[in-house]
């Protein structure tokens, strides 16, 4: 199997996690990994991103553009970003909810992410929106982002790991008064699509 | 054998224990810093450990493990290795008994550097053997054979990392700690005629070390780091050169376009001379793939002079190639397509030509976290000095991000400790203008002190605000002489900002926490009236080490929607919803800082109904 996984957002949102999580399940399952991310400057409300690399023969832990299986978006904007590197047939989990940066602040801007998922619906067809809004609220804690997107991709079908090797890695990485809530918000994700929000 | 998903930087660090490495001292910069954070961690009992103040202490306390036959690693940046030279280069005279691996991180981008400088230049300029490892693994093992060589050969040898080896994460084999290499240390054997430089002795150096090089030249050509791949290209009379990050770029390039003959140069300094003839041989066209300086394009022009080979060697010198900045698999399959004449195909979802109707992305510069006291600090300043000729001298760490608006409070901006030089420069030929020179506490540590001695004998007149946050926030919160912990994980005696500042003989010096903003503007304003060298610590821990579960609200019947707490002070966490200012209540951390600037009093805690 090789899968090429791109995640993104902004610097702070938690996708180095999502990343380590995804590369952890991997490892378990005796695949090979390799991996990049943004670390430094841009870590302070910069455009960050992991970029994954799942399988054999892989020389670069850098993915191509149009290469990507998945774009795993923390924040709408930032996904339409990384959208060049996605394949034909790709799949992208977003969340809904846009980070203003300070720029957009100062200018005045209305920005609220909406014409940002727009464009990806209309270039993309296999397009998931998490309401995280919704679900955060729903689930009682903001810290749950990274582990309904990790959910929705998983349900998707594009990483080619099972909710179960999620669920794996979350009891061997994770602190364990973070696994309850973890595990709902993986089982709130699975519900979202099951129910072909 | 064991495997491990290692970070580069971890991996380099696994590599350096696993070759026994006695000592390790460095000073924390992005991207090296992992490196020695991962030996401080996963170190055995008899492996010591320290940040030092700075690269140049850093390589001498190296030097003097080396001395005693200890295999010691140094860890920095590529402009730590600016700090770092003069030890350096007198050091290459001497040599070392014990292995000394040189870990220096290069970053082409740059990412988070000031400069794209090329250690595999500077180690041409120093003499030095230079490793140049393409992949993370490659890196582990590397290391341990760097500490061979360099034993050997009893010289300090570069370990020159990139960002994407050194952020790079992969699964690594690793050796167990029963294959370890064990050094025993022999000890400071005193012999003068070794160890005190001098230009006799330096005379009979240089013409040892340029003995030496041209031996490694061949002794590189055969070390198995350096080879030859697809002798049977579909491309006959093409070849690649390339080492580095880059290599990988260059092999995913050639599993879309086909095989062509390829170079991979782990050793840019001393060259594998033979090798590349080898390589050369039979070839029309050579195309090198690398990034920041053309080093190994530049030797192969050399080599096709010397050797008289009709071989074109194109790369960022011919224009082949883009001269700054990364490469990337897009560019390496693109310079390597036209080079060979191919076309790529473009299997991306949204084509090309469809990305201009991309809508208009939100532009993400750097800022200070909300809730930093940084900002606060820089805004008290802003304020008392408002209306007045002013310069603000920046300095290198996260309080570089003031220069961004609407603080725009960073004027210059240089190298480590370089402000405090400068403010007084531009006094002297401006005596109107209220000079300031902003450094934070690791970088006074580092680089700042020399400045305010200078500032204080040669009578200037400045006002030196130090940002103290209580660590080393933006390499990842390194600990410093400041905060009293060392990386053997020692609490030690705190040497004291203030205490030195007085020492030097400072008459106004004051603490104050910036986040009280009508003191802290009063404090800069009274310093500012004083005459000679004046000195302001505004002190408050950076948010990420003190967490803080407080958070502000707007009072939406209060707030008039002026928006100044936006305009003024750029905080993240100052947004705007449906038209109205709001705080985002996932990153506020209550500083109070916009509070304390409302003219309708509208933002406050709990209460604030």
């Amino acid at each position: 199997m090789n899968k090429n996984i791109v995640l993104c957002g902004v610097g702070g949102q938690g996708t180095v996690l999502a990343s380590k999580l995804i590369s952890g399940a991997a490892m378990n399952r005796g695949i090979p990994v390799k991996s990049a991310e943004t670390i430094g400057m841009a870590q302070r409300g910069g455009s960050v991103f992991s970029h994954l690399r799942l399988g054999d023969n892989v020389d670069c832990p850098m993915i191509a553009k149009g290469a990507a299986d998945i774009i795993i978006g923390f924040e709408p904007g930032e996904a339409v970003r990384m959208l060049p590197y996605l394949k034909r047939g790709g799949q992208v989990i977003v969340s809904s909810k846009p980070v203003m940066p300070v720029t957009a602040a100062l200018a005045g801007s209305n920005y609220n992410g909406s014409e940002m998922l727009d464009y990806i619906k209309a270039k993309v067809d296999n397009v998931i929106v998490i309401d995280t809004p919704k679900a955060c609220s729903d689930l009682g804690s903001t810290k749950v982002l990274n582990l309904l997107l990790l959910g929705a991709a998983v349900e998707s079908g594009a990483l080619g790991l099972c909710s179960e090797d999620i669920r794996q890695v979350i009891v061997s990485r994770i602190p364990s008064r973070f696994h309850e809530l973890n595990f709902r918000a993986l089982e709130y994700a699975k519900n979202v699509i099951d129910k072909g929000v | 054998m064991g495997q491990e998903f290692l970070m580069g930087n971890e991996a380099i660090a696994m590599g350096a224990i696993a070759a026994g490495v006695n000592l390790v001292a460095g000073y924390p910069g992005t991207p090296s810093t992992e490196v020695l954070e991962t030996v401080a961690k996963r170190r055995p009992d008899n492996t010591y450990v320290e940040w030092s103040i700075n690269e140049k202490v850093a390589m001498e306390v190296g030097a003097g493990a080396a001395y005693t036959g200890a295999r010691v690693m140094v860890t920095m940046k590529q402009v730590g290795l600016n700090v770092a030279t003069d030890p350096l280069m007198s050091l290459e005279y001497i040599g070392v008994k014990g292995g000394m691996v040189i870990l220096v991180a290069d970053d082409p981008g740059p990412i988070s550097s000031q400069t794209e400088q090329d250690t595999r230049h500077f180690s041409r300029f120093s003499k030095l053997p230079c490793f140049d490892p393409s992949t993370v693994q490659e890196a582990y093992e590397m290391v341990q054979e760097a500490f061979e060589y360099s034993e050997k050969y009893r010289t300090p040898v570069f370990f020159r990392s990139t960002t994407r080896v050194s952020h790079g994460y992969a699964v690594v084999d690793l050796k167990e700690p029963n294959d370890y290499h064990v050094n025993s240390i022999e000890g400071f054997v005193k012999d003068t005629k070794r160890w005190v430089i001098f230009p006799k002795l330096s005379y009979q150096a240089h013409m040892d070390i340029e003995k030496r090089n041209k031996e490694l030249a061949g002794v590189f050509s055969a070390y198995s780091r350096n080879y030859i791949l697809n002798d049977d290209s579909k491309f006959p009379a093409k070849g690649i050169a390339t080492g580095g990050f880059s290599f990988t770029y260059a092999c995913e390039a050639l599993r879309e376009l086909g095989s062509v003959k390829l170079l991979k140069v782990s050793t840019p300094h001393p060259f594998p001379e033979e090798l590349a003839v080898k390589f050369l041989a039979g070839l029309d066209e050579v195309l090198c793939i690398e990034e920041l300086d053309p080093v190994i394009e530049r030797e192969l022009i050399y080599i096709c002079g010397k050797y008289q080979l009709p071989v074109k060697i194109y790369g960022k010198m011919s224009g082949h190639v883009h001269t700054a900045g990364e490469n990337s698999i897009d560019s390496v399959k693109g310079n390597i397509a036209s080079f060979l004449g191919l076309t790529i195909t473009d299997s991306a979802a949204v084509a090309g030509n469809e990305l201009a109707e991309m809508p208009v992305l939100p532009v993400r510069p750097p800022v200070l976290c909300a809730g930093c006291p940084h900002r606060a600090s820089f805004y008290a300043v802003k304020q008392a000095m408002k209306g007045k000729k002013t310069i603000f001298c920046g300095d290198i760490g996260c309080y570089t991000m003031g220069n961004a608006m609407p603080l725009d409070m960073v004027d210059t901006c240089l190298c480590m400790g370089a402000g405090l030089g400068i403010a007084q420069g531009v006094r002297h030929m401006e005596p109107d203008t209220a000079c300031f020179a902003f450094v934070g506490d690791s970088t006074f540590f580092a680089a700042a002190i020399p400045g305010v001695i200078n500032a204080v004998y040669n009578q200037a007149n400045m006002t030196l605000v130090v940002l103290d946050n209580s660590t080393t926030a933006m390499t990842g919160h390194q600990p410093h002489p400041g905060t009293g912990q060392t990386m053997m994980g020692d609490v030690v005696d705190k040497v004291s900002i203030e205490g030195i500042l007085k020492g030097i003989g400072l008459k106004f010096v004051e603490t104050v926490d910036p986040l009280q903003y009508d003191k802290a503007v009063s404090t800069v304003t009274r310093a500012a009236e004083q005459p000679g060298v004046k000195a302001i610590i505004f002190k408050s821990p950076c948010i990420a080490i003190v967490k803080s579960d407080k958070c502000l609200s707007v009072n939406q019947d209060k707030c008039i929607n002026c928006r100044k707490c936006i305009r003024e002070i750029g905080c993240p966490a100052l947004i705007i919803r449906d038209d109205r200012v709001v705080i985002d209540d996932s990153l506020c951390t209550g500083c109070g800082l916009c509070s304390q600037i409302c003219p309708a009093l509208a933002i406050g805690g709990e209460d604030n109904e």
